[in-house]
């Protein structure tokens, strides 16, 4: 891992968010730095995708402040389309554009918010697609692909604003278990290469071999962090101990 | 037999008027289009509008909505031709048509649209501005052409539906088909005219009837 000493790339201070009267984040601490895959785990309605969902601003956080690039973006005067173009966000459920094909997926922001030329976006956009192995397929509609090449055509789409951060929130909770592996190894790709990484997964076997930090959630505060080997060995809370038993059995 | 052709095919009396229903066409064709494009368009914008989720606006165009699709539309040319003269404010038939049925297609048409900008899944807003797009160019670029492909039907039989309307221009002597008929059954003492009309709006409107089936088999959604 690099650069533990330099000052994070995103730090969440004290982050609050309320639905009506359910507080669902109850004053979140939580940093990354350049380089970093932090993996966020934890029983649903933990709050792990409202965080990750705050952090681009989905969800208006109630209070606390949002640290990226040297700025707060929960600050009013944050230019909202400049801060998302900078954090990429992959969906649980891909999101693609269904009346485009993948490359015009892809090319949409590209032209649209970095204002490229349409040849040279479309170009960006096969590139992208190449680095999730999905070159050929630019043509290809999101209904004619698996739901693994779409979830691979989504984090393309990401992956093309050249962001400085990636939140994955739940990237493989809706694929069928065989196509998990395509988009895993995409991620462990983007590791190799470096990419900061904020991922909300159950997928436990992946956290213990790529991840760099977990941070385990529970009603709406951490519980704990460290690096896997800590979190998911024997000498963990015996709470993180049986919810890793409990999603690794299902 | 003989005194049915006698009275509504009287081929003299069809002669006679039958350049006066031509007239009448053109005039409802003209109508028909300045009502479709302007109350398509006005339709549009307000739903657009909607979307934006202020208050006060959206309270407005509901109001719109459901007042225009409420009230008969020959109410709704009398009020503006006959009615709104005594506050000083004085339209043509012509503007007055045209005004009452454009507002008459707008309200349907916004709910129309409406109904399809939401139906677009939430995922796909979320995508557009997660990659920075701002809301006029996600409506645009992503909810849009998803959200009128499902309005394209309803559209067209809402369009044709106030097509037909421009009949009810007759009321504020505006010379379209159906007020010419009027006219010549009147000084003709013979229906024949009328019949006439009938047949112009077949020639008119069978085709367009013929356009909304191809539309709804086109447009339909291959799932």
């Amino acid at each position: 891992m690099s650069g533990q000493s330099e000052a994070p790339l995103l730090e969440i201070r004290a982050l609050r968010k309320s639905f009506g009267t359910t507080e669902v984040l109850k004053g979140i601490d939580l940093s990354v730095v350049r380089g970093e895959l932090v993996f966020v785990i934890g029983p649903s309605g933990s709050g792990k995708s409202t965080l990750l969902r705050c952090c681009n601003r989905l969800e208006e956080p109630s209070a606390g402040e949002i640290w990226f690039e040297g700025s707060n973006i929960l600050a009013p005067s944050t230019d909202l389309n400049a801060m998302r173009r900078r954090i990429g966000m992959v969906f649980q459920s891909f999101n693609l554009y269904p009346h485009l094909n993948a490359r015009d997926n892809v090319a949409l922001a590209l032209i649209h918010v970095l204002k490229r030329p349409r040849d040279e976006a479309h170009a960006q956009a096969i590139e992208a697609l190449r680095k999730v192995g999905l070159a050929e397929r630019g043509d290809a509609k999101p209904g004619e692909l698996s739901g693994g090449q779409q979830q691979r055509v989504a984090i393309a789409r990401a992956l093309a604003l050249e962001p400085a951060i990636v939140l994955f929130d739940e990237p493989t909770s809706a694929l069928d278990p065989e196509l998990v592996g395509s988009v895993l190894a995409v991620l462990r790709e983007l590791r190799t290469a470096g990419m900061t990484m904020m991922v909300v997964s159950h997928e436990m076997g992946f956290a213990r071999g790529a991840a760099d930090r977990v941070v385990f959630m529970e009603s709406g505060a951490i519980l704990d962090q460290g690096p896997p080997d800590r979190i998911f060995g024997p000498n963990a809370p015996a709470r993180i101990r049986d919810f890793v038993a409990s999603v690794e059995h299902r | 037999m003989a005194g049915l052709v006698e009275t509504f095919f009287n081929v003299e009396v069809m002669a006679q008027y039958a350049p006066k229903i031509i007239e009448g066409m053109g005039i409802t064709v003209v109508l028909a289009a300045v009502v479709v494009v302007s109350g398509l368009v006005l339709g549009f914008v307000l739903a657009v509008l909607r979307a934006l989720r202020f208050k006060v606006l959206n309270a407005l165009i509901v109001l719109f909505a459901d007042v225009f699709r409420a009230v008969p539309p020959l109410v709704i040319l009398i009020v503006i031709y006959f009615a709104l003269p005594t506050v000083g404010i004085k339209f043509s038939g012509f503007v007055s048509a045209w005004i009452g049925l454009s507002l008459v297609l707008a309200a349907f048409a916004e709910e129309v649209v409406w109904a399809g900008i939401l139906s677009v899944p939430r995922g796909q807003w979320e995508a557009a501005r997660a990659t920075g797009l701002s809301f006029s160019q996600g409506m645009r670029w992503v909810i849009l052409p998803q959200a009128l492909r499902l309005t394209v039907a309803p559209l067209t039989s809402r369009a044709i539906v106030i097509t037909k309307n421009t009949a009810l221009a007759s009321v504020v002597a505006v010379g379209e088909i159906l007020y010419q008929a009027q006219a010549g059954y009147s000084f003709s003492y013979n229906p024949s005219p009328l019949t006439l009309g009938a047949i112009a709006y077949l020639i008119l409107f069978i085709p367009l009837v013929w356009l909304g089936r191809w539309v709804e088999t086109r447009f339909a959604w291959k799932r």
